[in-house]
């Protein structure tokens, strides 16, 4: 089995965000970079899978050179090989875009299962896997907590607001998953060591065959008008439980009239 | 005035509220037209989108349209807006509103803009990001503008129109086919509110100690008429369900009410809620960041404070 996992570089989930000024991307320089959290667990799983059922995992990444610390992380969690398309003219990509690029350099590969986090915790859209599935033609699984590989048959559980769905596709197909779905590794010594050997091919977007037109942010179907930081908010009443806190929160409500 | 499409969120034959939200603020972008796709198609639900200004709703009935996730909505949706060349398309942002906004953008060659709180009649979007702290006003400037918008955005106001009923039937492609739903698992029936829904929304976090601690936040909830949501700490832990989590890897709320009990809140959570309007924190920890966040704030012990709550919201009740 052919295993794709398209992982993202971003600041520090626990990191203030902030946009730049002068073109209102995203400051990638202000925090530290990190692999995306749910993207770990995408890479767990299609670990897990191989251990189960064989086959090869390709990590797939773009980004900066610096996303080339999450390349490594996942290939020290056990990935076998990885592909980091990087190239200026990416900057300020949006999701049209990512998905676009992405879908060029997954096609042709041949992948069974294409994995992803269900989301970025920077950009926070969703909407990028289902967009490559668009693009690629290929059955869409996505927000699962739970995927079975069956032969050629995949089955996930996909989280709804009920509880969830379980949906069957054939192979290929693109697979993201929430964080409910397993225990990422931490990458061992060895893991790490070995990482380091493992093969990286790393493509500008002219040797993947991307239309540069169709990129970065001179592209983007939508344009950041203006953007400011949230004013703070003015101080409001704290007060200490003296066996009365109960009370005075009532109070507190029926004067906002929510009781 | 210019057509613009909202597709209607429904579950059992029951348009929810978003939707109301949905067509109240599209009646200040032009004529709202209801999109509902999916079997079920009612009287009651032609009277909820009437009563918010629905001059026509385009009916994609059958069970071909849910029985294959997203795609064969984006699928709908492509050929209403080549049909009837709209001005905008309103979907609400939930995790499948989402991806077929997503799907739709490609098909129709359009800009899409996610998780907007508001949309001004010149369509310039307002979106609050990390976790709040930014607001982002920006536009789409290709093709039809596709806007997801959160739910508890904008007051649902009536606004009665005579609701023409249009029956489309748009064929399910075997791309959008090719996963296919084989079963429906209701995890939990609490009767309580849809948590991004709510009005109020009761959270528990790692305060809250053990899954039965649930109990004290569920019968607040209950007093309230809330849903009830929990942090990352207690879903990780067990306590409660994945489905409630409230933060940056969970739902995003948005009520008038937050009520966060035992959460200390760190960005993974304000990210989930940050933008409600009106925030109360209850924590045993004076320094538990979430306080820079409280309209109102209890320093004290949870079991204490929120059973006395709850019992003194039943005696004024």
């Amino acid at each position: 089995m052919k295993i794709a996992v398209c992982v993202k570089q971003v600041p520090d989930t626990w990191a203030e965000k902030k946009l730049r000024g002068d073109d209102s991307t995203l400051d990638r320089e202000a925090a530290d970079g990190v692999m995306n959290e749910l993207d770990e667990y995408a890479v767990e799983e299609a670990l897990k899978l191989q251990e189960a059922h064989g086959g090869e995992i390709t990590i797939v990444t773009m980004g900066p050179e610096r996303a080339g610390e999450t390349v490594r992380k996942a290939l020290s969690m056990g990935a076998d090989a990885a592909v980091h398309l990087v190239d200026d003219t990416l900057h300020g990509s949006d999701a049209l875009a990512t998905s676009y690029a992405l879908a060029t350099v997954l096609d042709g590969r041949d992948f069974d299962l294409i994995f992803f986090g269900s989301e970025s915790t920077d950009a926070r859209m969703s909407v990028v896997p289902a967009m490559v599935a668009e693009r690629l033609g290929v059955a869409q699984l996505t927000f699962a907590q739970k995927v079975d590989v069956d032969g050629t048959s995949v089955t996930i559980q996909r989280v709804t607001d009920y509880g969830f769905e379980t949906v069957v596709a054939s192979l290929p197909a693109v697979v993201s998953v929430v964080e409910k779905i397993n225990e990422p590794r931490y990458p061992s010594f060895k893991g790490i060591m070995a990482a380091k050997k493992k093969p990286v091919e790393t493509l500008s977007t002219a040797d993947a065959g991307l239309d540069g037109s169709r990129l970065g942010l001179a592209a983007a179907w939508t344009v950041v008008e203006d953007f400011a930081a949230r004013p703070p908010k003015a101080t409001g009443t704290i007060v200490t439980d003296d066996g009365d806190g109960g009370v005075k929160l009532a109070e507190f409500l029926a004067v906002q009239k929510f009781i | 005035m210019s057509e613009v499409l909202v597709v209607a969120e429904h579950a059992d034959g029951v348009v929810k509220k978003v939707t109301s939200e949905l067509l109240t603020l599209a009646r200040t972008l032009g004529e709202p037209s209801a999109v509902w796709i999916g079997p079920g198609y009612c009287d009651a639900a032609a009277a909820t989108l009437g009563e918010f200004g629905a001059g026509k709703v385009y009916v994609a009935d059958g069970a071909q349209y849910i029985d294959h996730p997203v795609a064969p909505r984006a699928e709908v949706l492509a050929n209403l807006v080549s049909e009837h060349s709209p001005s905008a398309v309103l979907i609400a942002s939930s995790a499948d509103g989402k991806e077929t906004a997503g799907r739709l953008a490609i098909k129709i060659n359009s800009g899409v803009i996610t998780d907007a709180i508001g949309i001004s009649a010149d369509r310039i979007a307002t979106q609050s990001v990390f976790g709040g702290s930014t607001v982002v006003h920006s536009k789409v400037i290709k093709g039809t503008p596709i806007f997801t918008v959160r739910p508890n955005s904008t007051p649902p106001v009536p606004a009665s129109t005579t609701l023409t009923r249009v029956d489309v039937t748009v064929p399910v492609s075997e791309l959008a086919m090719k996963a296919k739903v084989t079963g429906r698992t209701v995890a939990q029936k609490d009767g309580r509110p849809d948590l991004a829904e709510a009005a109020i929304v009761v959270s528990g976090g790692r305060g809250v100690g053990a899954a039965e601690g649930f109990a004290v936040i569920e019968a607040l909830a209950d007093t309230l008429g809330a849903a009830v949501g929990a942090s990352r700490a207690a879903t990780d832990a067990g306590w409660y369900p994945h489905q409630y989590q409230v933060g940056q890897t969970g739902k995003t709320v948005s009520p008038q009410l937050y009520l966060a009990n035992g959460i200390s809140g760190a960005i993974q959570h304000r990210a989930g809620m940050q933008t409600s309007k009106t925030i109360v924190v209850v924590n045993k920890d004076s320094e538990a960041p979430l306080f820079e966040l409280a309209d109102f704030g209890v320093v004290g012990d949870l079991f204490k404070v929120v059973p006395q709550l709850t019992e003194e919201i039943k005696k004024r009740a």
